[in-house]
């Protein structure tokens, strides 16, 4: 039989301990990669020249912050708005494609940890986004800031949209929206977790079934695939962050 | 031992059910945004690229539905 063969599991696995906190393969690998985001940014940082015509990486770095930018005031059209949503949106954006990419890395699930002799041995690296636990702190994260920024647009007169009292139907109304929150949550994160795990499966899956040539397609579709729902997230929260400060009464 | 036999057909039947089931709702969702989105590109070929775009992203919405289905699967198959 194939699919016993071949390991799948839902959840990601614990490979070590520091103390009596367990560290799982998903935590370490999107440790590595907040650590490379970080090192890259300090880089770029370092390097930094006021020049007209910038080369190698600071073009490169000038390029991503230009265009997520872009992406961030298209949608918000208020310079002041923009400025306060950017650093999020990006980090989410930023963050999550790296996570998505770098489950495609050849030795991410394949290269295993045997010893202190495991009774099945663990993958070391397991893509961050392909464990729910962080994609559920991520739509967390989201949805409190979506609330943050709501109060700070708004002030008190934010929580009308849950708890109004003016009629019967906007009463109702308002839980409904009580219940959406929620619902985004859970929607945000097994939207992401679904797609970057379904997608691994996929990957294993098929490699189980044709090692030779056939996965390389199916390879190019988890690139864009991790494209797409890093772009997804982002652009979701973006709604809802600017949905969230603009009042009922104004439109 | 045919308890167990019994056990592993009735959750690869659920598993198969639940993606037939939970695929039907965005493949036609599927369908009609990209029948629409060429429809509007068709119209509006100036408008392409940004047509595509917001196709892209509506599409990527409803295949979420079916990726859930697919969550609730794997939990089914490998839980």
């Amino acid at each position: 039989m194939v699919a016993d063969a071949i390991h799948i599991s839902l959840s990601a696995e614990t490979i070590f301990h520091v103390g009596s906190f367990a560290i799982t393969n998903s935590m370490f690998t999107s440790s590595l990669v907040s650590l490379l985001l970080i090192g890259l940014a300090l880089v770029a940082n370092r390097k930094l020249t006021d020049t007209d015509r910038p080369t190698g990486l600071q073009n490169f770095m000038e390029w991503v912050v230009e265009a997520l930018f872009s992406l961030v005031h298209s949608i918000t059209r208020d310079v002041r708005k923009t400025n306060r949503f950017f650093p999020l949106i990006a980090t989410f954006f930023l963050f999550i494609l790296l996570n998505n990419w770098f489950g495609l890395l050849p030795g991410v699930g394949t290269i295993l940890k045997t010893e202190p002799t495991p009774a099945p041995a663990l993958p070391l690296f397991r893509a961050g986004t392909a464990d729910l636990n962080t994609t559920l702190a991520l739509a967390i994260i989201s949805i409190l800031a979506t609330q943050l920024f709501g109060v700070r647009a708004q002030k008190l007169s934010y929580f009308k949209k849950f708890i109004n009292f003016s009629s019967p139907i906007m009463f109702f109304v308002g839980i409904l929206e009580l219940i959406s929150e929620f619902a985004k949550v859970i929607s945000f994160a097994f939207r992401l977790f679904g797609n970057i795990f379904a997608g691994e499966v996929l990957l294993v899956v098929i490699a189980a079934l044709l090692p030779l040539g056939v996965p390389l397609p199916f390879y190019g579709l988890e690139i864009f695939v991790g494209f797409i729902q890093a772009l997804v997230f982002s652009m979701l929260s973006l709604v809802f962050f600017n949905m969230a400060t603009i009042s009922h009464e104004e439109h | 031992m045919r308890n167990i036999e019994e056990k592993r057909m009735t959750t690869d039947f659920a598993v198969a059910f639940v993606m037939g089931m939970g695929t039907i709702g965005p493949a036609l969702g599927i369908g009609m945004l990209v029948a629409k989105g060429l429809e509007a590109i068709g119209r509006n070929p100036e408008a392409a690229s940004k047509i595509q775009t917001n196709m892209i992203l509506g599409i990527a919405f409803a295949e979420a539905i079916a990726i859930y289905a697919l969550v609730v699967a794997l939990i089914l198959k490998f839980v």
